[in-house]
């Protein structure tokens, strides 16, 4: 089980969407392990904030990512797959959160490497049950690697 | 590559060598909503050899496993195009930061510590299960 570290856990939320933003934030709100939540609303932003380049300068690594598929100027497979790749960035978990149902995206995020593959549920109180289960099993079940 | 939900059971490669560990696991299991069978490999060597006829759709991984270890175990698996997909949750009592790095490097997909009190590993093997039964979309 994850220590109930003085550090609280970062995550990053890839996501474009500000409904489904607005919920994760209040699925997490509710979580009983200390965390912090980073949102970046394209592929482009989320890699710079991974590898802190320009305004992300100053930005704590993540220890956890919530990646959406369909995003603006750089989808999400391709996020994926550039973390995975990256050095200093491969060893953090990435949970694809997205509305695709396609098995050809399940597939092919695990073959990249994407540590969980998670659908949106349509209904808000399943949605936000969904982000609470992730929550529970990767803040309080998973150990994380924190060097 | 994967099944329409709620048809075949999921199957689960449990790689164990500690028969308690194997019992309360295929006990948490068993509570589990979604229909799923468990195979049991107690070491490294038979867990490959498991793998060469099968493709499951989750494998529960020891680190500390005797004939082969199981970093060496899930660093064949991922580096096995057949079998890369698959999610591999290493479950040890290392807590090591060495193996927890290490373990994710390799691609572990996630790395949970066995608590050493029976009845907290039996809720840390149920978290699991719910997690990856019934929360996650499996490929």
């Amino acid at each position: 089980m994850s220590p109930l570290a003085a550090k609280p856990i970062e995550i990053l939320l890839v996501e474009d969407n500000p409904g489904d933003v607005r919920l994760t934030k209040e699925a997490l709100k509710d979580a009983r392990v200390a965390n912090n939540l980073h949102i970046t609303i394209d592929g482009v932003e989320a890699l710079a904030f991974l590898r802190k380049q320009g305004k992300h300068a100053a930005v704590p690594r993540p220890d956890l990512i919530l990646l959406d598929l369909n995003l603006p100027k750089k989808n999400g497979r391709e996020v994926l797959e550039e973390i995975k790749k990256e050095e200093a960035l491969r060893h953090i978990p990435v949970v694809i959160l997205t509305t695709s149902q396609a098995e050809q995206d399940v597939v092919e995020s695990y073959r990249l490497q994407a540590n969980a593959y998670v659908t949106k549920p349509v209904d808000l109180d399943q949605f936000l049950k969904v982000v609470s289960s992730i929550e529970q099993f990767w803040l309080e079940i998973v150990k994380l690697s924190r060097p | 590559m994967s099944r329409p939900p709620h048809t075949a059971p999921i199957d689960v490669l449990l790689v164990e060598d500690d028969g308690n560990d194997v019992e309360l696991t295929l006990h948490a299991l068993q509570g589990a909503k979604l229909r799923n069978v468990v195979h049991v490999a107690r070491d490294g060597a038979e867990a490959l050899e498991f793998l060469q006829s099968h493709v499951p759709d989750l494998i529960l991984l020891d680190l500390n496993l005797p004939k082969l270890d199981g970093r060496e175990v899930l660093e064949r698996i991922k580096a096995d195009e057949r079998l890369r997909h698959i999610p591999v949750i290493v479950v040890t009592s290392s807590q090591a930061e060495e193996d927890v790095a290490k373990s994710y490097r390799l691609n572990a997909n996630a790395y949970v510590t066995k608590p050493i009190d029976p009845a907290v590993f039996l809720k840390a093997v149920n978290a699991i299960g719910q997690f990856w039964l019934e929360i996650v979309k499996l490929p």
